[in-house]
């Protein structure tokens, strides 16, 4: 009895220092998708090199595919970019851009610099369709299966161990 | 002294216009309400900015729809909700109660009822203790208490 006067605070103690030290691993910046599992925002936009041409996600039903949001504003797509093209060489998924809030001339200069991994990029000038998406940091990704549904978003540049750790095994999982 | 007042004055009154000027004819009806809803509603740019308060590029966009959705007749609630849809329920300073912030809600009240309790308990066992005779003294014990209190006593 005397011992628990002792070991009570202590419990207390350790269960906050549990929730503190989980609380620490979180990145306050990876804000849970209401989008997952439910189907992707349908939008219409033209492409960023065919202004004539028009794309719309329904478009893509029956292929697993990735929408990538970037901007050529964007510091981290810059880092993520080459993990793009990567996995385009590798024929890993077809990538889709959403060029978000760019100018259409500083856009195709900065794929003409880096490459251009995407089947093609669609032109979000005014950032109307990413406000559908909830994309508030790009780079951000969304990885949407043959239905239509977004089953995966990911927030921030992916890195090459993104790659091997949740996109392959997803998108092998949602090709199957 | 007075020209630094008048020059941060200037100052704030200029950051002031800056955002009521983010659109030519400004509605003050439409503006009103923009305000009290756009005071609701998390930036996820800056995570501890309102929408209302932040400069970033998403909170300038989100002001604009949430303006044009007014414009439409909108309710606050349509417009809260739309956000809610897109942004997840931490666009909302004010988080509704569900089982994912269950805890959220309920845990100060538990914190507070608990600290309570503990004090009850607590004050109740302290005045049970004081209430109890004190333990009767052995014959050592005493004799070592009245030496002391004689030793004190010899001192000048």
């Amino acid at each position: 009895m005397k011992a628990l006067k002792y070991i009570i605070p202590l419990a207390i103690f350790a269960l906050l220092c549990v929730f503190l030290a989980i609380g620490l691993t979180k990145d306050p910046r990876k804000v849970p998708s209401p989008f997952i599992d439910k189907p992707a925002p349908a939008f219409v936009l033209a492409k960023l090199h065919e202004p004539e041409a028009k794309f719309s996600p329904a478009d893509m039903k029956g292929k697993v595919w990735l929408l990538n949001v970037w901007a050529s504003w964007c510091v981290s797509c810059r880092v993520e970019h080459p993990v793009l093209n990567d996995m385009s060489r590798r024929g890993l998924v077809p990538i889709v851009g959403l060029n978000y809030k760019d100018a259409r001339a500083d856009a195709t200069k900065w794929l003409g610099q880096h490459g251009d991994p995407y089947v093609f990029s669609v032109w979000d000038f005014d950032g109307k369709v990413g406000i559908d998406y909830g994309v508030y940091g790009a780079p951000e990704t969304f990885v949407i299966d043959k239905q239509g549904v977004i089953r995966y978003k990911h927030i921030g540049p992916i890195s090459p161990e993104d790659v091997q750790k949740t996109f392959v095994p997803l998108l092998a999982r949602l090709n199957a | 002294m007075r020209r630094l007042l008048a020059t941060l004055l200037a100052a704030a009154s200029l950051c002031a216009w800056g955002q009521s000027a983010e659109i030519a004819n400004a509605d003050p009806k439409v503006e009103a309400r923009l305000k009290s809803i756009a005071h609701e509603l998390r930036c996820l740019v800056c995570q501890n900015q309102t929408i209302a308060d932040s400069d970033a590029p998403l909170a300038v966009d989100l002001r604009r729809q949430t303006r044009a959705m007014i414009s439409e007749g909108k309710s606050d609630e349509e417009i809260r909700a739309y956000m809610v849809e897109r942004y997840g329920d931490f666009v909302l300073y004010k988080p509704p109660f569900n089982a994912v912030t269950a805890v959220l809600w309920v845990a100060p009240g538990i914190l507070v009822v608990g600290g309570l309790l503990g004090l009850v308990f607590m004050l109740r066992r302290r005045r049970e203790a004081a209430k109890a005779p004190a333990p009767p003294l052995d014959e050592k014990r005493r004799r070592e208490i009245e030496a002391l209190l004689d030793s004190d006593n010899d001192k000048p």
